[in-house]
């Protein structure tokens, strides 16, 4: 599978290649559009800078994060270690008026997680409807679908989004979505139907309840573990002035519930529910971007309690831009301090046998200074501390050190 | 920009870098956390130990294993931190109450399999029998106890009460499976039993069978050691080789020992007096010495668990009408008091002692003692106030 993944990242990278030898000036750069402040999260999958060449309709993009960190887990540390985290690669074709494709593919830690995270036909009827189908990212939440590393202040992804809802999430399905604009509001929707979650959600190496185990099933984006379709849908609206506001919610039935006509079980489900906003503050230029996830799961009472039947979480990113100048000679170059706070209970609830919390959380704070040569290119230098509780509320883990990175579309 | 100010930045970031690993969170006291190695091990004992604490980390689900009828989806469940458990994994046995065995195998005896996967239902008690609740013990230092010989562990053993103090331990007289090989200084009786040594009722004859069955009873895993899954009753294919169940013994057998704290301090001091004057120590046995042991650390050391590792008489109230080998209803092991102290920190903040986490502090445990210990309890009920209070201050010293 890795290989066929290779000989199309090779292709990506002669097609292009074939031309700039005939002529480099054909390349063109189209950036990301922060012209308009109408811009949504629903926007993101399109919105990022991309290359263009000649009259071609494709354009090429991407972006790559590499950093080095110093992290200790209760006094025991890895010593210093260098990570290639992420290698992501972008084709997008416009292939006639109103008909788009685009598709991400991603290389994370070297070659050792390679994924299509999104591969979608883009089909506009109306700006209030279009039509999208192929691999699709989930729209729960905000991060899933507007991770690009460049965009954020912060070396990891947030927990609450990859660990809870799990970013990155994608399915192959189909899905409508829409936008509308009026003066100083835009409102956007989105409705997927797709493959979905399986039964490792509640049976996994992780020991407890966790959403992301379903992404080692590379089979859902052939078939669905059970037939049954993943509902996908978020509102969002926002005031050119204030904030975006997102809500969503994703669910359906996750287990094997039949084999060969035969019931073994029941149709049991998960449901997500999602609030995200982004906001910059007036006078104080302050950004505000946070989301906060239920996560609701129908575990059968005869199993364990180690897998949670709810879960809760979410995180605030804080981000102060202190010296925006000409800096090593980057024009417009922005320096910023940030903070992201964190929290995730994996298992709401108390044990059955003593009536006390369920604890198994983790709290987490991460200040950061971020150098920003352009929206493209951001060098940051984060510290992290966290406190995580295992299932009986036993003294926590602290973790703690530092990270220094860089990530930028190219 | 200038070059002095590229030299601050770089100097900043730099600095910045190099100073946050001077305030990386250091960890626990050594002190305050009860796993960890046994210090004197070589090179290749400690990344054996290493390999043995994975495989005691390591969680089982349905494609690896786990059930389909379980009780816990590791050894971590139960032995969090490797200290004592928590109620949430609390094991139930039934259907034995005397030295002729258990007589509910058919029903899914001895051990109730009280959880399932999705899918399965799990077992249930049968109506009116008779069980016991087991909290699961701490697993620090059992490399010690392993390593005491027979001979001395008998040597404690006063079974008629010989030296009229009103105890009379006892060993518990077991058989062993065909994978466990006798120690070279094994003792049997005239039937061929051997010395029972873990467990709350001294079943187990060493950490191999307690391990290889706990794999099985705790989490269904089937090995070639006990190869009947809990659920067919059938013999299956293993599920664990035989490699990982043998770095999981030795993870446990080289754990260190639980550490002392405050042992100098006046009040410890007085209490540890109070505690030998009340009697305790008759069967919390302060110290003990180890044998000759593959593990050259463990070898001829002298340890103190505060137990004689032998079963006595705790009286009615802990009579739970079921049992193990020779030992009778109302015997239990005397468990070590080694990390009493330590307890909270494995037990979610709370103590859960005694056999069955009845007790919800130091002192209801001393005070639920019966049977042989009723002399003891009642020296200890006699102490004022301060003094018990100092009695316990050794304890949770431990």
């Amino acid at each position: 599978m890795k290989n066929i993944y290779l000989i199309l990242i090779s292709n990506l990278f002669l097609f292009p290649s074939a031309f700039s030898q005939n002529d480099s000036s054909l390349f063109k750069q189209i950036p990301i559009d922060t012209s308009s402040k109408m811009n949504l999260n629903v926007d993101a999958i399109y919105n990022r800078p991309f290359l263009n060449f000649g009259k071609s309709p494709v354009t090429l993009g991407g972006y790559f994060e590499t950093n080095f960190q110093h992290i200790s887990n209760n006094g025991i540390t890895e010593g210093l270690q260098f990570q290639a985290r992420r290698l992501t690669l972008f084709v997008a074709s416009s292939i006639r008026n109103r008909i788009k494709f685009l598709c991400e593919l991603e290389f994370e830690d070297g070659t050792k997680e390679i994924s299509l995270e999104f591969a979608a036909l883009d089909v506009e009827f109306n700006p209030l409807l279009n039509l999208r189908a192929g691999i699709i990212l989930n729209p729960i939440g905000a991060f899933n679908q507007n991770h690009d590393g460049p965009k954020w202040e912060f070396i990891d992804r947030p927990i609450s989004a990859t660990q809870l809802l799990p970013a990155t999430w994608s399915n192959a399905g189909f899905g409508l979505y829409g936008k509308k604009y009026s003066g100083k509001w835009a409102f956007s929707y989105e409705l997927y139907l797709s493959n979905g979650f399986d039964d490792k959600i509640i049976s996994n190496e992780s020991n407890r309840t966790d959403l992301s185990a379903s992404k080692k099933n590379t089979a859902r984006f052939e078939e669905s573990s059970n037939g049954e379709p993943l509902y996908t849908g978020k509102i969002s609206i926002k005031n050119k002035k204030y904030a975006e506001l997102g809500f969503s919610y994703m669910g359906g039935v996750y287990n094997k519930f039949e084999i060969d006509g035969l019931a073994i079980d029941k149709k049991r489900g998960v449901h997500v529910f999602a609030i995200d906003f982004n906001s910059t503050l007036p006078k104080l230029n302050t950004y505000l971007v946070g989301e906060w996830a239920w996560v609701f799961v129908d575990v059968p009472k005869t199993y364990t309690q180690q897998y949670g039947r709810q879960q809760q979480g979410g995180f605030l990113d804080i981000v102060q831009a202190i010296i925006k100048r000409k800096i090593f000679g980057f024009d417009n170059a922005v320096i910023n301090i940030a903070c992201r706070l964190e929290y995730v209970d994996w298992n709401v609830g108390n044990f059955n046998e003593t009536g006390g919390n369920i604890a198994e959380n983790i709290v987490s704070i991460s200040p950061a200074i971020s150098f920003r040569t352009s929206l493209q290119t951001v060098f940051r230098l984060n510290f992290k501390r966290s406190l995580q509780t295992d299932l009986f509320g036993n003294p926590p883990s602290l973790l703690g050190g530092f990270q220094f990175g860089l990530s930028s579309y190219f | 920009m200038s070059t002095k100010n590229t030299f601050i930045i770089i100097l900043f970031l730099l600095s910045s870098s190099f100073a946050c690993k001077q305030i990386e969170p250091s960890g626990p006291e050594e002190e305050n956390i009860l796993n960890g190695p046994i210090e004197e091990l070589t090179s290749a004992e400690r990344i054996l130990h290493l390999k043995g604490d994975a495989a005691f980390a390591q969680s089982f689900n349905s494609e690896t294993g786990l059930g389909p009828l379980f009780v816990a989806t590791s050894c971590q469940s139960c032995h969090s931190s490797d200290g004592k458990g928590h109620p949430f994994t609390t094991l139930i046995r039934f259907g034995q109450w005397d030295s002729t065995g258990n007589h509910y195998i058919d029903k899914g005896a001895p051990q109730l399999q009280n959880r399932a996967i999705p899918g399965y239902l799990p077992e249930e008690l049968p109506t009116g029998i008779s069980y016991t609740k087991l909290i699961a013990p701490a697993v620090t230092g059992l490399g010690y106890i392993d390593a005491v010989s027979d001979a001395d562990i008998l040597n404690l053993a006063d079974p008629n009460d010989a030296n009229g103090d009103g105890i009379s331990g006892v060993v518990n007289w077991i058989s062993i499976p065909n994978y466990v090989i006798p120690r070279t200084d094994a003792i049997q009786n005239t039937n061929g039993k051997y010395i029972g040594r873990f467990g709350k009722k001294s079943a187990a004859y060493d950490l191999l069978m307690q391990t290889s069955l706990a794999y099985n009873q705790d989490m269904g895993i089937v090995s070639a050691n006990e190869a009947i899954d809990t659920y067919t009753k059938l013999e299956s294919e293993p599920e664990i080789n035989l490699q990982t169940l043998f770095e999981t013994v030795f993870y446990l057998r080289t754990l260190k020992v639980p550490p002392v704290r405050n042992a100098d301090e006046k009040e410890v001091v007085e209490g540890k007096q109070l505690f030998m004057n009340a009697g305790c120590a008759s069967c919390h046995k302060q110290e003990l010495k180890t044998g000759n042991s593959s593990i050259e650390a463990l070898s001829n050391k002298s340890f103190f668990p505060y137990t004689d590792m032998l079963l006595h008489d705790m009286g009615n109230g802990l009579d739970d009408g079921y049992t193990e080998g020779s030992a009778k209803t109302y015997e239990w092991r005397t468990p070590a008091l080694w990390g009493l102290g330590l307890t909270p920190k494995s037990q979610g903040g709370n103590y859960f002692l005694m056999h069955d986490g009845r007790a919800k502090s130091i002192q209801e445990a001393i005070l639920l003692h019966g049977g042989e210990a009723t002399k003891s309890i009642s020296n200890f009920s006699n102490l004022n106030d301060a003094d018990r209070l100092k009695l316990l201050k050794f304890l949770e010293n431990l």
